[in-house]
């Protein structure tokens, strides 16, 4: 797992208070980790907040998964 | 703030429009707990109820239970739990506001009378109702506050018909004082610079104002939750007994500008 992926997880586990082995890529935040639409909102500004980068309102409604998550922010850190 | 330690002590009060913990309403009862105060809360629906609920206990606060400012009923029965419970109040802090997020982009020309009509509602007129209950709770007088921003005074980009409505809950403020200051109810408002609260995530190009504010105030930075939470025991202490109908701008003073600082940079061409 990628360092980004892996702070990703983190952030999931502590916001949303889930099992770390249910963080996976696949993972999608309101399906399988049970987060409602103001956790959605939420974690984009943690992840903002934890990698200084801007997720556009356009760019946020695509994260769905964690996977969407990392790989957003790979690019956007690179 | 340790300098503010016992300056609420013996003071109860209520607090409505807790979020979560970036929310402008928890750096105000976090100033506020420091103090010396009990304090009140109240959610909105259950989404909010779980977040609003380990707070308060970070606080040891009481959560009065659920309040839809739209329903008038769910305002009555706060208050019919505060009196029960408490018997009177000292201060109350009204957080709330709301518009549809997709009249917070564009052009204010184009908003639509159902939105105008609901920010006014719940912006605006929440105030004057929660005032109206609390009135009858703040016995031995008291202080009232609600939150403001500069869009109310001066046109902010994409702030829009919240501008309108803000500029509406500054004016009633100042009715609000006018009414209850006999009482030795003194109502006011705290205009807090632009922080990144879930409310305001729901406001176009939200960053570009941040930085903006960040170049351009006297202080050359933004303000926090903690900052606006420790103005705000000014207005809801004893500190400001002669104070009413007052808006306070806590802003790193954004608002005594006229133009761009000549060393701001271009913030067009700025990436973070």
């Amino acid at each position: 797992m990628s360092e980004v992926a892996e702070k990703v997880k983190n952030i999931v586990i502590d916001h949303l208070g889930v099992d770390a082995d249910k963080v996976v890529l696949e993972a999608s935040f309101i399906e399988d980790l049970g987060a409602d639409s103001l956790d959605t909102v939420e974690l984009v500004m943690a992840f903002e907040e934890a990698f200084g980068v801007e997720i556009p309102d356009d760019a946020a409604e695509t994260i769905l998964t964690v996977g969407d998550a990392v790989k957003f922010l790979e690019k956007a850190t690179a | 703030m340790a300098g503010a330690v016992g300056l609420m002590a013996g003071k109860r009060g209520l607090i409505m429009g807790l979020a979560n913990n970036r929310s402008i309403a928890w750096g105000i009862a976090k100033s506020l707990h420091a103090a010396g105060a009990e304090i009140a809360l109240t959610y909105q629906g259950d989404a909010l109820r779980k977040r609003v609920e380990p707070l308060a206990a970070e606080l040891g606060a009481l959560v009065v239970g659920h309040c839809d400012v739209a329903e008038a009923d769910t305002i009555d029965a706060v208050f019919a739990t505060l009196a029960e419970k408490w018997g009177k109040i000292d201060f109350l802090v009204h957080a709330i506001g709301f518009s549809d997020k997709d009249e917070l982009t564009g052009r204010y020309v184009d908003t639509t009378e159902g939105n105008f009509q609901k920010t006014m509602l719940i912006s605006v007129y929440s105030f004057t109702a929660v005032a109206r209950r609390a009135e009858k709770l703040m016995t031995d007088g008291g202080s009232m506050l609600t939150l403001t921003y500069y869009g109310a005074e001066k046109v902010m980009p994409n702030y829009n018909v919240m501008g309108v409505a803000k500029a509406a809950l500054e004016a009633s403020v100042k009715y609000l004082a006018v009414d209850l200051g006999p009482q030795n109810i003194r109502v006011n408002a705290l205009s807090a610079g632009p922080i990144k609260t879930l409310a305001a995530s729901g406001i176009g190009d939200f960053r570009y104002i941040l930085k903006w504010n960040e170049y351009n105030a006297p202080l050359r930075r933004t303000v926090t939750i903690e900052e606006v939470g420790d103005s705000s025991l000014y207005l809801l202490s004893d500190l400001s007994r002669a104070v009413t109908g007052e808006v306070l701008h806590v802003d790193s003073g954004y608002h005594t500008v006229g133009m761009k600082a000549v060393d701001a940079p271009d913030i067009s061409v700025v990436k973070d």
